[in-house]
């Protein structure tokens, strides 16, 4: 692990996202944890742009908007990392199986993961939500739905190259047993791409989320930057700090986790030179 | 080439096919009744439900009820629209004419700009445009599209109002001829300028690694050798292999740039699908939401394979390579 971390060092910006995921992470972990602090909490101050009492103004309702993005944090990453654990976990153990045992298997799963990826999955994760009702677990269980066919793609392409290695052969000798191959042996070799793939679909499901919020499709009482958008999109004349801000938070947290998968991929890749 | 073009549709059918399966059985996804999803929640004619439970055959088993779902689609019957009072599939198509309106422009635009870039920044890798470039792709994939439009709004019809915000064209003016058209076009620039933006992103990242990698090919070193000018060599024979991969990233990114559209023509009231959709969230008109998803996923399998058809008549290679297997 030294060799990754001195690697990893190596990419500016991969530190600099790091950073910026540590801190928002902390953010979230403090809002959640805090007694007495609602950001619901309704004043008198409906609209107020920015000032030194209210740093980012408030919303129509005289909601603080830095309040607001605060705790929005908490669901954006809950969403965003658990939909992604959720893709990987899926999309592991269907590439894994496709690339290991191929036949019919693999012609299955390729051909449904190719269903997922040619349709335009914004529209039916809408469509979902609107039908199955907007709590986040819904939101979750369509990003995952919809996430893991890429990460089963890497992951099967990784399982075919390493089955062909010698060591398997070897391990195979032994009398190991062949899903212990498969899963004591080729899955964790397979593993470096997926986890920068991953941390890119930690990106994209933060969006995903913000835009279904955007659209309307999330619950009311739970504080989400996409829902903040959706009400600064009915303020746009008169209140521009409604939607800026909120839409500064989600541009910079998926460029964060963007950046971030990026510098993993490169520093997880052996055949990467460490500049 | 006839072979290819085969190939590629048996390819796409039972593409459409597993789309419609997988529609029906979201209709069944819904908590309690699957009429609510075929229906709507807005007010409907006494008798309606009862011919639609009739029509789908929904007190019959599943597999007879996909049969029916499946005839009813073949004979373009996705449901009526109560809100909008007219017949789901006229509705959507009507919609969607204004989306392309909005989305041709934007695409050509993205892949004239992103071509642009990558000549530009070509003899010069590791450079300033080059940079540029690379940093262009991760902010394109970064940002939320509607919220591009939001910023763009304020700053271009709020702050500095030289462009329209909202709508198609102006409400209080009934314009005619040139003077419509020149007002239609005035209100497109921003929202077409948002999806460009997102796409040159896509666009300009996949033209500059193609024009780096037919730069880096014999025929160039050939050409060059020949004594011709840097330049020729770049327009004449690097440009069209890098045009290739450019053509391809656009057509299979169509379903990408839908959504795009989608979101930013919520922002813009563009009276497209996108607005359409959201008028639909708002008043449970499931029907339409199914029915947008229907025409949105059929057309981008039909954008794909006249991708993959492009493809092969510009690029001799792929073509040929379909002939020896025969």
């Amino acid at each position: 692990m030294p060799r990754f971390l001195q690697r990893f060092l190596a990419y500016r910006a991969g530190i600099a996202s790091g950073a910026y995921v540590a801190v928002l992470v902390l953010v979230a972990v403090v809002t959640f944890a805090l007694p007495g602090v609602d950001p619901h909490q309704i004043t008198d101050n409906a609209m107020v742009g920015p000032s030194m009492e209210h740093w980012l103004g408030t919303d129509e309702l005289g909601r603080d908007m830095l309040l607001g993005i605060l705790f929005g944090s908490q669901v954006s990453l809950a969403v965003g990392v658990s939909a992604a654990f959720g893709a990987t976990v899926l999309g592991v153990l269907l590439g894994a199986a496709a690339g290991f045992y191929g036949g019919w298997l693999d012609l299955v799963v390729m051909r449904v993961a190719e269903m997922f990826q040619v349709v335009p999955s914004f529209i039916l994760a809408a469509v979902i939500v609107a039908l199955s009702g907007t709590g986040l677990t819904q939101v979750v269980a369509v990003i995952v739905l919809l996430a893991w066919p890429q990460i089963a793609r890497i992951t099967r392409g990784e399982v075919m190259r390493i089955k062909q290695l010698e060591f398997v052969d070897a391990v195979r000798c032994l009398g190991v047993r062949e899903w212990a191959i498969l899963a004591a042996e080729v899955v964790p070799n397979a593993m470096a791409p997926v986890l920068a793939a991953g941390t890119l679909v930690v990106a994209q499901a933060i969006l995903l989320e913000a835009s279904l919020s955007f659209l309307g499709l999330s619950s009311a009482d739970i504080v989400s930057w996409g829902r903040m958008l959706n009400a600064g999109q009915r303020f746009l004349f008169n209140a521009w700090w409604m939607s800026v801000f909120p839409g500064l938070a989600i541009f910079l947290t998926v460029l964060a986790f963007n950046l971030l998968g990026d510098a993993v991929g490169s520093a997880l890749n052996p055949r990467t030179v460490t500049r | 080439m006839g072979r290819y073009v085969l190939a590629r549709l048996a390819w796409a059918g039972p593409l459409v096919l597993a789309i419609v399966i997988a529609t029906f059985f979201i209709i069944h996804l819904v908590p309690g009744d699957p009429i609510q999803a075929l229906v709507g929640d807005f007010p409907t004619p006494p008798g309606y439900i009862e011919q639609v439970r009739k029509d789908f055959g929904l007190d019959q088993p599943l597999s007879t009820q996909l049969w029916l779902y499946l005839t009813n689609l073949a004979q373009g019957n996705l449901g009526f629209s109560f809100s909008n009072r007219q017949p789901v599939l006229g509705l959507v198509l009507d919609r969607a004419r204004y989306t392309l309106l909005i989305m041709v422009p934007a695409l050509s635009l993205a892949a004239f700009l992103g071509i642009a870039m990558a000549l530009a920044a070509a003899p010069r890798a590791g450079g300033l445009i080059d940079s540029s470039i690379t940093a262009l792709s991760v902010t394109g994939f970064s940002i939320p599209i509607f919220w591009l439009g939001q910023i763009l709004v304020i700053a271009f019809a709020i702050q500095l109002p030289w462009l329209p915000a909202q709508g198609m064209v102006s409400a209080r003016e009934s314009l005619q001829g040139w003077a419509w058209v020149r007002d239609v076009a005035w209100h497109m620039v921003l929202p077409v300028f948002s999806i460009t933006i997102f796409y040159v992103a896509i666009v300009a990242r996949v033209a500059r690694a193609s024009v780096l990698e037919a730069l880096s090919q014999d025929f160039v070193l050939t050409a060059r050798a020949k004594g011709l000018s840097r330049r020729t060599v770049l327009w004449q024979h690097v440009l069209p292999n890098a045009m290739i991969p450019v053509i391809t990233v656009i057509g299979y990114n169509f379903g990408h740039s839908l959504t795009g559209a989608i979101l930013v023509e919520t922002v813009f009231a563009w009276p497209g699908l996108g607005n359409l959709f959201i008028t639909s969230i708002g008043n449970r008109d499931y029907p339409v939401l199914l029915g947008i998803f229907l025409v949105t996923a059929i057309a981008v399998v039909i954008a794909n394979l006249i991708t993959d058809i492009l493809y092969a008549a510009l690029d001799p290679r792929v073509r040929a390579s379909y002939g020896k297997n025969a």
